[in-house]
């Protein structure tokens, strides 16, 4: 990792698109440079003091001119801002499939959840030619996920949930940086991103302390925390089931509609009674101060996995 | 000296050429000083009081220039470093640049250049100053007790509720020099509305003046953002009232909203005035009219207008809506447009002229060139893809510095360089300017031009300790930190020298034109002896007269 480069490693599909684009601008910034920087060296030097050059009829403006000056850099600027839009709304959704991590920042270290179970600190395990979507809160302050060789960085924030995702393209190990000052020890929350060949993966997930999975651990907490009490055909509460909710349109009680993605849920749970979804009372506790960062996380992951489930039709 | 050929002026004098009573002169002691209207020694006070400021906060960057030499945190702790880079923001963006050319040259020349005895309201130039003075007052006394660890840009919740430094006092020094910036910009709006000479119409007014006019109507209109951000900051921080931390129900994404659409107005209240002054100096050391006058005054305006819709650049990684970062990246390619505008009017200015190379033209080709890198990698930032990568590295910071640093303190340099010999009377040593200048701009470029091969690499901004791959490039850096240091400490030296033992300039020492040069050196108490009257455009300078003067000499 000692040798000088210019650039870091391009070890994700993004990687490529970023460079190609940034190496697009190096050359129109050099372009615009060199229209700006020969003509002052030509005119220093031709028209210095004492020099006979000739200096009859000097013009004070040319609205041609001025226009000319104006149109060509409002040209390049549409393409090139059209050129990073693009490429950016690729970096920032994440494709369908990818495989979930689940990250938690807090002061000064990063704590990672693989969809199958297995954590790990400050560190990443994910396979080769693989997309892979985090999705990331923070139970402090604000931080940000940022791998230099992945080109790609998100803030990470309290009270809501980011996502970021890549594709790796080449096995080796990437700083993964804290980009958003956090506080005393911000410089010391980094860590690394392994990437590994498929199977190795596959080996490495079920080694160790594996764990159950996030999905598994979230339907634990839902019948041990008391969810599944009132979310549940034959409750005696009248509270909305669940099943096949996520990211379904959610008529409120204030004749609004919501989508029911992660942020609905994880503010369901913990300020019920911010969004009463229509035809419910206001009668759920909040789970403030009850639940982790992580637990939430859990159970959101399984309210997401029936999704697909049919609800059976009312007795 | 005489004036030249085309005077863009008559002055109407009493008999005798200058009075013998300057500024300086007319008043002693200090109660002179400290209870003076005179917007002229206002200007001094404020170059004393910035000159404190600029100080530390060169201090605090020499401390982390140096403890970035080794990977390791191994010179000052986390807490200390992470201080440091607080100081160094606040008080450079607050208490130097902001203020730097606004209240320094321009409360010395407004008046001057629009023919005025002073600014509209000179008991409350003065009021502004001790404001500013309380404010910075604050900001020490926080320093001297501990310090801030937040960062200039207070991110909540960290600065809301997790910091335990001296976050009140500091938002509070901010909070009062706020109200000094607003003070001045309505000062300085309401004097180039009612007080320009006769005859000194809209688009007869230097360019200077109209970059300032620009500044002030962003001073008058963002600051109060400002206020209000730092307000409800500290309401949540003291009391915690629920505005920004999510645990007390709040969004930590407004307060980024709240600040940026402050800052980044304010981004072009330390760029526009140093703008103004690279149009008088180019000018003036060319012998030639701007090319362009008319675009290069409304492109200010264009800036201050476009520079208010843009804030969201700051915010492409924070989680705000992509569409969002769509439109504000959109704008902020188009907020480039004026800027480049003026560049290639000063460059197209230089054609046909007759060109020399004082220090002030120095500095001024020196802040093109700089500011043109700073402008251009501005589009690197602005791109989302890109930004994505980039924001928050080293690559930020280097870009802003081109701007901040480069532009700003080029162009305040190449200023007091400039009418250094019309505040004092007497000439800096022109050899050791131009030495300066020199250095200067290779310190400058040293320091700061690896920096954005850091960023690019993937170093964060306000890192104490580093991965040891990007050593060589921040030892790079630190050594170049040296050489600009050396830049800024010459003409601390060689301007107090000049003081006492300075060529006596005479009152026009460039053969400018401008309306400030047409009375004596140091000017009198009341700048004029009588009303001038203007007839003709700024910038009447002839490159071809001035090539036979030169012959003729010769």
């Amino acid at each position: 990792m000692d040798k000088f480069r210019l650039i870091p490693p391009q070890a994700s599909t993004s990687a490529h698109q970023i460079d190609w684009l940034f190496i697009a601008l190096v050359a129109i910034m050099l372009f615009f440079l060199i229209s700006v920087f020969f003509p002052i060296t030509w005119f220093a030097i031709k028209y210095r003091r004492g020099s006979n050059a000739n200096r009859s009829n000097p013009s004070h403006g040319s609205n041609l001119i001025e226009i000319s000056w104006t149109t060509l850099p409002v040209v390049l600027s549409v393409a090139l801002f059209s050129w990073g839009a693009v490429a950016y709304y690729h970096i920032e959704r994440p494709p369908p499939n990818a495989l979930e991590v689940q990250i938690v920042g807090k002061q000064w270290m990063w704590k990672l959840q693989h969809a199958e179970g297995k954590r790990e600190i400050n560190e990443l395990h994910v396979p080769l030619g693989q997309a892979v979507a985090l999705t990331m809160t923070s139970q402090d302050v604000i931080h940000s996920f940022f791998v230099p060789a992945f080109r790609v960085k998100q803030d990470v924030v309290p009270g809501k949930y980011t996502s970021e995702w890549f594709k790796a393209t080449q096995l080796g190990e990437y700083h993964i940086f804290c980009s958003q000052y956090c506080g005393t020890e911000h410089s010391g929350m980094i860590g690394r991103v392994v990437v590994m060949e498929p199977v190795a993966y596959q080996r490495w997930l079920t080694t160790g302390e594996a764990g159950e999975s996030i999905v598994v651990s979230g339907r634990r907490l839902f019948l041990d925390r008391g969810c599944s009490g009132c979310h549940a055909l034959n409750s005696k509460f009248h509270a909305p089931l669940l099943e096949g909710l996520f990211n379904k349109p959610v008529p409120l009680s204030n004749g609004e509609t919501v989508k029911a993605d992660q942020q609905f849920l994880r503010d369901s749970i913990l300020l019920p009674g911010k969004q009463i979804a229509a035809g419910y009372d206001n009668i759920m506790p909040s789970y403030t101060g009850q639940l982790s960062e992580e637990e939430i996380m859990q159970l959101i992951a399984y309210l997401k996995s029936i999704a697909d489930n049919r609800s059976p039709p009312p007795p | 000296m005489n004036a030249t050929p085309n005077a863009t002026t008559t002055i109407v004098r009493h008999s005798g050429a200058y009075a013998l009573d300057n500024y300086l002169t007319s008043g002693q002691g200090v109660k002179s000083w400290l209870l003076t209207t005179d917007h002229k020694r206002i200007g001094i006070l404020y170059l004393w009081t910035i000159l404190v400021f600029f100080l530390i906060a060169a201090v605090a960057a020499a401390l982390m220039r140096i403890e970035l030499l080794t990977p390791a945190g191994d010179l000052v702790t986390s807490e200390t470093y992470n201080k440091l880079f607080t100081i160094h923001g606040v008080l450079m963006v607050w208490f130097f640049l902001i203020p730097s050319i606004p209240t320094v040259l321009g409360n010395f020349v407004i008046p001057m250049m629009i023919g005025a005895r002073d600014v509209a309201f000179p008991r409350l130039n003065l009021f502004s100053w001790y404001l500013f003075v309380a404010a910075g007052a604050l900001a020490l006394w926080s320093l001297i007790h501990g310090g801030v660890d937040t960062g200039w840009t207070f991110y909540t919740p960290y600065s809301t509720t997790y910091a335990n430094s001296h976050v009140i006092s500091m938002a509070a020094g901010i909070f009062v020099a706020g109200f000094s910036s607003i003070i001045t910009g309505i000062n300085f709006i309401v004097t180039i509305h009612k007080m320009r000479a006769p005859g000194l119409r809209w688009f007869r007014l230097p360019l200077f003046i109209w970059a300032l006019y620009a500044t002030s109507l962003i001073l008058v209109l963002a600051t109060p953002v400002l206020a209000i951000t730092l307000a409800l900051m500290s309401v949540e921080r003291l009391w915690g009232v629920g505005i920004f931390d999510p645990k007390l129900g709040g969004d930590p994404i407004l307060f980024q909203h709240l600040f940026w659409f402050y800052s980044h107005p304010a981004v072009y209240i330390m760029i526009l005035p140093g703008m103004g002054v690279i149009s008088e100096l180019i000018t003036c050391f060319s012998r030639k009219r701007v090319f362009g006058y008319a675009w290069v005054g409304c492109s200010s305006m264009a800036i201050a207008v476009l520079g208010f819709v843009v804030w969201g650049h700051h915010m492409f990684v924070s989680s705000q809506s992509i569409y969002a970062g769509m439109i504000f990246s959109l704008l902020s390619f188009l907020v480039a447009v004026p800027s480049g505008i003026k560049v290639f009017n000063w460059t197209a200015t230089l054609y046909k002229g007759s060109i020399t190379f004082q220090t002030p033209m120095l500095y001024a080709l020196g802040f093109i060139g700089l500011f043109t890198i700073g402008g251009l990698t501005g589009l690197c930032v602005a791109t989302l893809a890109v930004d994505v990568h980039v924001h928050d590295t080293y690559f930020v910071i280097a870009h802003f510095h081109y701007i901040m640093v480069g532009g700003m303190v080029m162009a305040f340099m190449g200023g007091l360089h400039y009418w250094w010999p019309k505040i004092t009377g007497r000439l800096y040593p022109e050899f050791w300017g131009k030495l300066a200048a020199m250095i200067t701009f290779i310190g400058f470029n040293l320091t700061f031009f690896p920096q954005f091969l850091l960023g690019y690499l993937g170093m964060p901004r306000r890192y104490h300790a580093y991965p040891p791959e990007f050593q060589m490039l921040n030892v790079l850096s630190s050594a170049g930190a040296s050489i600009l240091g050396v830049g800024y400490m010459l003409p601390l030296i060689y301007f107090l020298w000049s003081l006492k033992r300075g060529r006596v300039a005479g009152p026009n020492p460039w053969r400018a034109t401008g309306l400030e040069w047409q009375t004596g050196s140091p000017p009198p108490l009341h700048n004029f002896e009588g009303t001038p009257i203007v007839t003709a455009s700024p910038y009447m300078y002839d490159a071809e007269a001035d090539r036979e003067l030169h012959m003729a000499n010769a």
